[in-house]
Order: structure tokens, then sequence, then C-alpha cells
């Protein structure tokens, strides 16, 4: 009983990591396709014209505030699952995740070799983490 | 379709791969030494960071994300994401090669399809173009937006 719901508590974790991760990442890959090559920004108005271009953005303060709550829900997460379990079930989810909002929301053109690549990387994120 | 990213592009993709990896291996060891945080002990995650892994952690984490950021304005999200799993190849293989830890057959297999990942995705192109999208554009309306 005790057992059952601790593992349902260390799932609900790894999952709650892995969504705030999701929402983040695709909100700041949004915001960052929108400012264009950050690269040139800088050349143009130096590292601090860059940092204000990228502030500047709503879109990318949410994204921020997603990739912050995850990293506080991560050190909660790896306290109460051991990292060799929570790292590879996060970062597989992510990877997952990722894949299918960019396809959804970014409308990025994920081909079959980004699908394989997300295949291969989730089930080789699990095997290295054995 | 092939795209042809700039030498500090590679730059970038290599600091992707590199920070981020070494930046969780430091925060795992450092809340390691913290202890088990839960919902009725929060403010231990107060302590956390004043610890010296957590935040050397958190310095390669901030580097990490810069990179990162950096990336996704010209690269696509799905592009940029097997750099950040080639991490764990470097993890893996910074184990075997510096710490000469035994690496299992699971273990190589996963850097082999990682290494796989990463070579499937690199061979496409970085950026999906969409219609009516054109950088220089978007930069002039950012600027009148304003």
């Amino acid at each position: 009983m005790i057992k059952t719901t601790s593992i349902l508590h260390a799932w609900t974790a790894i999952g709650g990591v892995a969504a705030l991760a999701v929402v983040g990442e695709v909100l700041i890959a949004a915001a960052m396709r929108q400012l264009g090559d950050l690269d040139r920004i800088r050349e143009r108005s130096g590292l601090p014209g860059a940092i204000r271009a990228v502030l500047s953005s709503p879109v990318f303060l949410a994204g921020a505030l997603c990739m912050a709550l995850n990293f506080f829900a991560m050190l909660y997460a790896l306290s109460i699952v051991d990292l060799s379990l929570a790292a590879p079930a996060i970062a597989s989810l992510t990877y997952v995740g990722n894949a299918v909002a960019a396809k959804l929301f970014l409308h990025e053109n994920v081909d079959r070799r980004r699908w394989l690549a997300v295949l291969f990387v989730c089930v080789g994120v699990v095997l290295i983490s054995r | 379709m092939k795209h042809a990213l700039k030498p500090s592009q590679y730059l970038i993709l290599i600091a992707v791969m590199l920070t981020a990896s070494v930046g969780d291996t430091l925060l795992s060891r450092g809340m390691a030494q913290v202890g088990a945080v839960d919902l009725h002990h929060l403010p231990l995650l107060w302590k956390a960071l004043f610890n010296p892994f957590v935040i050397s952690g958190i310095v390669l984490l901030i580097g990490f994300f810069a990179s990162y950021m950096t990336a996704l304005t010209w690269a696509d999200l799905t592009f940029v994401m097997p750099a950040t799993a080639f991490g764990y190849v470097v993890v893996a293989l910074l184990s075997r090669f510096w710490l000469h830890e035994h690496l299992s057959v699971y273990r190589w297999a996963g850097i082999a399809l990682i290494v796989c990942a990463v070579g499937f995705v690199a061979g496409g192109p970085s950026r999906t173009e969409h219609e009516g999208e054109h950088p220089e554009l978007n930069l002039m309306d950012s600027g009148t937006g304003r």
C-alpha cells in the first residue's frame, strides 16, 4: 500500500517535471524563433542589446517561468526518486513531448529522420542510465 | 535543403552538449549532500542554494540556457534536442576514459543509439522555413513594434 502510493507519487513528480519542461521549451523556442538570429542582434547592439531583446519578449518570460518551476520541481523529484530512474524517465518523456509539441505548436517539419532520432534518443537515454 | 552552420554555431551546439550534462551531474551530487527534500521540508531547497556543487551546477546550467536559446534563434527545437541528448554520451565517455569506470553493454548500446540520432538529425535541414517568414523582416517588425 505504502509502496503503490510512493510509486504513484514518483511518477506524478516525473510527469510534472517533464510537462513543465515541454511547455517551457516550446514557449522559449517560439520566442527565439520570433526574435531571429541572436548572433546578428549581438553584432548590432552588443550583449546588453541581445539580453534586452530576449527579456522583452513576454512569450520568453512565460517560458522562463515554466523552466524555473521545472528546475525546482526537478530538485524535488530528485529528492524522492532515484536519479537512475528520474533522469532517464524525465529526459525520455521530455524528448517525446517536445517533438509532438514542436510539430503541433511550432509547426516544425518533424520528418521521419527526426521521429527516428526521438525514438533512438529515448531508448538510448534509458539504456545509458542503466 | 542542406543546412550550412557557421563555425561559431557549431561551438554553440558543443556548449549545449557539454554544459547541460556536466551541470546536471554537479546538481545531483550537490543535492545528494543536501539530503531528501519533501513538502514538509521545503526550506531545505533554500539551503541547497548555498551548496558549492549546486552553485557551480547552476552556473553551468545558466551557460547552457544562454547557448541553448542562441541555438533556438537559428535552428528548430527538434534539431537542437539531439544535441542536448549527446550530453549523456559525453558523461558516459568521461566516466569510461577519465574515471576508468566500466561501461556495460547496455551503456555502449545507448551511446551508439544517441550518436545515430544526432547523425540522423544533423543530416537534415536545421530549420523549418515557414512561408512569409524572413529573419530580417522579423527584426524590423520587432524594432518598430517597440
